[in-house]
């Protein structure tokens, strides 16, 4: 069972329309006692950092997540903004993050490009998986993911990137520390890809 | 290497697909969702509904149909026509849409495009600007459906909407829309350069050339057709294998060699029927 974080990020019914049409048990809640019940998490997030991190404070969740994600190693799978909020923080912001994955969230650097691309990076880009992830069993890589983001998340340990996109240059665009699982890209809007993937955690032992 | 995204676009009035979509054996052809699904089969990379009648009345209908869409197909969905305030913003984000696209509204008021963009990000803010030639290398933005000129050179309005917060441009030239002349590349180039977001090229597809030409000649980050998609002149999968044959990157939908270019269109036929 999948619990969808709810603490009013907004857009998350686009995963929980993937998880109905892939009959993946899931549920959506706000509520510690709810939630305590799921085997693994989705993390969702849209906007701007600070604001993301402070409505997750608000909602009381923190405790929890720390609980089930660091003592009862539980999966969480955070999802752009909710990816970034996996980590110590970001040059988007001034708020701390979860702190689960060593690193900060730095926008895409394109100064010193000759013909900068555009921010934010928004479109399909092909996968550079790095071979290592869990996650990408069955993707086609080639045909890529769905991404709109200007912010990305800049692992400390090079070793926890699973995989990276090219814009600009190499950009790390998927993270994954034990059970803790981030990506940039948005699988809920990736097409078949995304399906697969967002199966592919829900079957992870 | 970012692909370059093919966007088909359904006019919509009343809660009905205009003209209607027969490039496969739908049903109900006039059914918005029913050709949303079509397209999500035959490979497109988004979607783009705008409300060409959108009234206080008839906005729930809308509502609607982005969710009913939204619940069905797994890419990204643009929503524009009659948006005004950031309120408009939040209640489609909320009902399924993933970006929503100001036109009228943000050249009465461009703050409107810092207000929303501030709340719900640059990303799902997009700002759609009709344009119209007024003198070689001066485009002018006109409102209610290119009928009324409003005196703003379109590639100033293009950086204060992008300065405002908007986080790609859908530009359409009045003078090519319909016309199946190709898109108004000086036009399209002069946006492109000019701003730091993703410029849709929109108005005057009339063949897959077109289709090329707006990115290597006007700089487009993304291609939006209507007719030549919906009659069946060619398929999404044929713009992107004519679109790679140019060197232009795109997702791929089919095996990129030795492929049917017909097969997807097939495929989505066989599975709405």
């Amino acid at each position: 069972m999948i619990g969808i974080i709810e603490y009013g990020s907004g857009n998350v019914s686009a995963i929980m329309n993937i998880l109905k049409q892939r009959k993946i048990p899931h549920l959506l809640s706000g509520e510690p006692s709810e939630l305590e019940k799921a085997d693994r998490y989705i993390l969702p997030g849209v906007g701007a950092f600070d604001p993301t991190m402070e409505t997750l404070e608000r909602s009381g969740l923190v405790d929890l997540l720390n609980e089930q994600v660091l003592e009862r190693r539980k999966k969480v799978l955070g999802i752009c903004v909710g990816m970034h909020l996996l980590a110590e923080g970001s040059e988007e912001g001034s708020r701390p993050g979860l702190g689960w994955i060593k690193g900060q969230v730095r926008r895409i650097d394109t100064s010193g490009l000759n013909r900068p691309p555009h921010l934010p990076h928004m479109g399909w880009n092909a996968l550079e998986p790095a071979g290592h992830g869990a996650l990408f069993d069955g993707i086609d890589a080639a045909r890529g993911f769905y991404f709109l983001h200007s912010y990305y998340f800049d692992a400390a340990d090079p070793g926890q990137v699973t995989a990276r996109v090219n814009y600009g240059g190499a950009i790390p665009c998927a993270v994954e520390n034990g059970n803790v699982f981030g990506m940039q890209f948005h699988p809920e809007k990736s097409h078949s890809n995304g399906m697969r993937l967002l199966q592919n955690f829900a079957e992870l032992d | 290497m970012l692909k370059t995204r093919i966007i088909p676009c359904l006019d919509v009035k009343d809660g009905r697909v205009v003209k209607g979509v027969n490039f496969v054996d739908l049903v109900d052809a006039g059914d918005p969702v029913e050709a949303a699904r079509a397209y999500d089969a035959a490979g497109a990379d988004e979607l783009c509904f705008l409300d060409i009648n959108a009234t206080h009345e008839n906005r729930g209908t809308m509502y609607d149909l982005a969710t009913r869409t939204a619940e069905q197909c797994f890419m990204p969905l643009t929503i524009g026509g009659g948006v005004r305030t950031p309120e408009d913003v939040r209640a489609l984000l909320l009902a399924g849409a993933d970006k929503v696209s100001f036109n009228s509204a943000a050249v009465a008021d461009p703050d409107v495009v810092a207000r929303s963009a501030d709340r719900f990000g640059s990303q799902c803010i997009v700002v759609a600007i009709d344009a119209r030639t007024v003198s070689p290398g001066k485009w002018e933005i006109f409102t209610h459906g290119g009928r009324r000129g409003t005196g703003i050179d379109a590639v100033e309005f293009a950086c204060t909407v992008v300065a405002k917060g908007a986080g790609e441009i859908l530009l359409t030239s009045m003078d090519r829309d319909g016309t199946r002349a190709g898109f108004n590349l000086p036009l399209t180039r002069a946006v492109s350069d000019a701003v730091s977001v993703p410029v849709i090229a929109s108005g005057g597809v009339g063949n897959l050339d077109h289709l090329v030409e707006g990115v290597t000649e006007g700089g487009a980050s993304a291609v939006l057709a209507a007719s030549i998609f919906h009659f069946g002149d060619h398929t999404i999968a044929e713009a992107k294998a004519h679109m790679a044959r140019a060197g232009i990157p795109v997702r791929q939908t089919v095996p990129a060699e030795g492929a049917a270019p017909r097969a997807p269109a097939d495929e989505a036929a066989r599975s709405i029927r």
